[in-house]
């Protein structure tokens, strides 16, 4: 084994999809190398075969769906690709592994700690039990998981989030293996402690000597850790070169195209909004009672504290979060969708915190909102014209005139009136999205609430769906409370934001001025921790498709 | 702004082309169909009166022929294809006959257990601070087993259909309500739900429109179970003397009427033991298969 072979190569791999797929391959011929010490992204949009590619490398593709057809997989130089099963297996982890997206479901969690991270050492090594647990001991150390000693004999929700990354990360890395492969590993964790992962993924690679293939859509990370970069579109790669050469320099179309959707960091100058105000809140709170009688202990959690946010017609109030900061709770509560425990809300006017639902019933119209989920935002079984226009016909609208309206809205949100009769799953995501949108729109509203709206979506399509919504409040003069954990759609979009943190507004104001200069600390710690952040990224919402 | 591309089409695969193409599903549904026929057409099967009692040709064996004087005096011969009971009866067309009852049974146990137990399921998955109280009760009803159900009803009323269907509906409501109820809970999250209460759908219509159709295929899964078990209930129920009176043919009387003479006379409880086992087979193949069909995460899984 030469050791100046790389730690993995690809050379014209392909995976067949099975028959009756939208594609005849998963991946075509794709080749890179991750060489010793490398950190190698490969970035690419939904269905682009990133993670069929990671599949293909550790022989996990699910048997009978995908099919390995052709190419060569080397690892350190060594062919992998016909191998039988036994010897895949005493490659994964010992010489490669591979850390997933949810380090929930990835650990088991009727298993202690130090089990799960000693298993591999149990099937691969002869050690004896003491020794091993020294050994998971010292890895616990290495990936920085607090008072190891204790935490060995902990189960999986003992543990935050970020916490079962790292113990993922320390299970992957205990027996040295040459290569790691990270499939998305942050991207259901917070931001900063997505930062913290990130962080320590990049140490254990310098001090290791890890080749790492680390699998990603958000060019933040990218920019944060990679060396070299791969970019996939439709199972194929489009193009490979240095972290510089791809952001900076991108040669191919679809590259520079993703790297324009990144929204920048940087808020473009805007003038404040003085028209009225639509949406008002006072002291807002909700709080949850749990427990109490017959059932154990009385918990109580505030959920939303104390929140006063208002919104002007034609502006867009944006609260910023991580999760469980109470920044859905408060979108709700204004969508009235549950009642809030305390505190005013005012639409044009009215409060309506407190209302019944049959007092309440001539507001609805004024409120609506955008969920995250694009496959669940509509009735399955339902036209996409038949859940349009539900709204207004229960306003009293005749069915036909809704219908034509919808037509309309249709075409505003950009797509063919013809497709009113079509069921929501012969869209896609982002198309979903424009027919929540027109939705929203055909009750004429005079508050939109877009909860994560935008955040399921892929880069180039988000982007098209935030100019979307800047379109709509403009045209409308509508009112928009815009609720996201992304900074940079925040910055791009927000005429004002809120941070929120534990239930509480920490800090307000003029999203310009708050990215120029954040008062308070968790503000700070949160852009600190937004990957990509030195370096700028394409004007993407500036450049008009 | 660009209008985004034309809406791809992605053919749907037709639910009736995956239940065509589903081993259990045609198989339960063919043998559910044969007796169905079977019930339906008993009259034009060759059969005879099956309550008739002939003490002339009692315990024959099966293939027994006989010739025996009708009520006009004429003779005719007759041929028992299953042989004949102890007291001279056809078992043939008790059996065939007796295909009736249970389908009956089977039919309206499990219509009255999906309609009450969605009605209560409903109820109970929207309105809150009704959930406590109905569910508690449900588990009330499940702690009541059916058998001992039927022998307090059939010692209030008189042993007949009617006890026997109410004995094995109350155990089987409180599980339709649990499904329902789940169900409910886990759909009225849905955004597309939320968003119908933004727009101002009436509680009513937000349940019948946007709650109600998520609950149909696992119902209709249910159903098949349910019906399977009360076909089996009533067979038991039957069999122990506690439900259908023995001069009504049903596969449960036939049995317990064979019991004492099973060493000699095997037939007595064979033939009517097959046509029980078979459809119960039948119906559970085809829940087991609408099951495949309907429930989309079992798909994925397959």
């Amino acid at each position: 084994m030469s050791s100046s072979a790389p730690v993995v190569s690809l050379e014209r791999v392909s995976v067949a999809l099975p028959r009756g797929g939208d594609r005849a391959h998963a991946i075509t011929d794709v080749s890179f190398e991750v060489g010793r010490g490398e950190i190698v992204c490969v970035v690419g949009e939904s269905g682009s075969g990133k993670s069929v590619t990671a599949q293909a490398i550790m022989g996990l593709l699910p048997k009978g769906q995908l099919a390995l057809t052709g190419g060569a997989i080397r690892l350190e130089g060594r062919e992998i690709t016909g191998l039988p099963q036994s010897e895949l297996r005493r490659l994964r982890g010992q010489r490669m592994s591979m850390i997933f997206q949810e380090p929930m479901t990835a650990l088991n969690p009727v298993e202690r700690i130090g089990t799960q991270i000693g298993e591999v050492l149990e099937i691969h090594t002869p050690l004896s039990p003491a020794e091993r647990r020294q050994k998971v001991l010292d890895i616990m150390a290495a990936v920085h998981l607090p008072d190891p000693a204790s935490m060995i004999d902990a189960f999986p929700h003992q543990l935050s989030g970020g916490q079962r990354q790292r113990v993922m990360i320390a299970a992957a890395l205990v027996l040295d293996p040459v290569l790691l492969i990270a499939d998305e590993p942050t991207t259901a964790l917070d931001v900063t402690t997505q930062a913290q992962i990130l962080k320590l993924i990049a140490e254990m690679q310098e001090r290791r000597g890890t080749g790492v293939l680390f699998i990603t859509h958000d060019f933040g990370v990218v920019a944060e850790i990679a060396h070299r970069v791969v970019v996939m579109q439709h199972g194929r790669v489009v193009e490979v070169g240095t972290r510089d050469e791809i952001i900076r320099r991108p040669a191919e179309p679809y590259t520079r195209m993703l790297i324009q959707s990144v929204p920048s960091l940087e808020p473009p100058p805007r003038a404040p909004k003085t028209s009225t105000v639509a949406l008002a809140t006072d002291s807002l709170s909700k709080t949850y009672v749990s427990g109490g009688f017959l059932s154990g202990k009385r918990r109580v959690v505030k959920a939303a504290d104390n929140v006063s946010i208002d919104v002007r017609r034609g502006e867009t109030v944006g609260i910023v979060g991580e999760s469980g900061s109470g920044k859905t709770t408060v979108a709700r509560c204004i969508a009235r969708l549950i009642e809030p425990s305390d505190g005013v809300v005012r639409i044009d006017g009215i409060d309506v915190a407190h209302l019944s639902e049959r007092r309440l019933r001539p507001y609805r119209k004024h409120v609506q909102i955008v969920f995250q989920d694009p496959n669940r935002s509509l009735n399955p079984r339902r036209t996409v014209g038949a859940s349009i226009i539900e709204g207004p016909v229960n306003f009293g609208e005749a069915p036909a005139d809704a219908m034509r309206r919808a037509r309309d809205l249709m075409q505003l949100v950009g797509l063919q009136p013809e497709a009113l009769d079509r069921y929501p799953h012969q869209f896609s995501g982002g198309q979903r999205q424009r027919i929540a949108i027109a939705r929203a729109l055909a009750m004429e509203p005079a508050l939109l609430i877009a909860d994560e709206a935008v955040s399921a979506l892929d880069v180039s399509v988000q982007a098209q769906v935030l100019r979307l919504l800047d379109d709509v409040r403009e045209r409308f003069d509508l009112a928009v409370l815009f609720i996201t954990h992304d900074l940079r759609v925040a910055a791009q979009i927000c005429d004002r934001i809120a941070v929120m943190q534990n239930g509480v507004v920490v800090e307000a104001g003029p999203t310009a001025e708050i990215f120029a200069a954040p008062s308070h600390p968790y503000t700070h710690s949160l852009f600190a921790a937004a990957p990509g952040r030195n370096v700028r990224f394409g004007e993407g919402l500036a450049v008009e498709a | 702004m660009a209008v985004a591309d034309a809406t791809p089409l992605r053919p749907r695969a037709s639910v009736v082309r995956q239940l065509v193409r589903s081993t259990s599903v045609v198989i339960g549904g063919f043998l559910v169909a044969v007796m169905v026929a079977i019930a339906v057409l008993a009259p034009a099967l060759g059969t005879r009166d099956p309550a008739e009692v002939n003490p002339s040709v009692r315990n024959k064996l099966p293939g027994y022929e006989a010739t025996i004087r009708d009520d006009d005096g004429n003779k005719v011969p007759v041929s028992y294809r299953f042989g004949t009971d102890s007291l001279g009866r056809d078992i043939y067309s008790r059996v065939v006959y007796g295909a009736r009852v249970s389908l009956i049974v089977g039919l309206t146990v499990s219509v009255i257990s999906i309609v009450v137990g969605l009605l209560i399921g409903l109820v109970a998955g929207y309105v809150r601070w009704l959930d406590g109280i109905i569910m508690r009760l449900m588990d009330g009803l499940m702690a009541i087993p059916a058998i001992l159900l039927a022998i307090g009803l059939v010692s209030v009323f008189r042993a007949g259909l009617f006890a026997v269907i109410a004995a094995i509906v109350v155990p089987e409501v409180p599980r339709v309500v649990r499904l329902v109820r789940s169900i409910v809970l886990s759909i009225r999250e849905e955004p597309y739900v939320e968003s119908a209460i933004t727009v101002g759908t009436p509680t009513p219509l937000l349940v019948v429109r946007h709650v109600l159709p998520n609950t149909i295929a696992p119902l209709i899964v249910q159903g098949t179970f349910i019906c399977a078990a009360a076909i089996l209930i009533e067979a038991i129920l039957s069999f122990l003397g506690i439900g259908i009176p023995p001069e009504i043919p049903t596969w449960g009387n036939i049995m317990a009427e064979g019991r004492t003479l099973f060493r000699v006379f095997p037939h007595n409880i064979l033939y009517p033991g097959i046509f029980l086992a078979v459809t119960v087979l039948g119906v559970n193949m085809l829940g087991d298969g609408l099951r495949d069909v309907l429930d989309p995460k079992m798909e994925q899984r397959g």
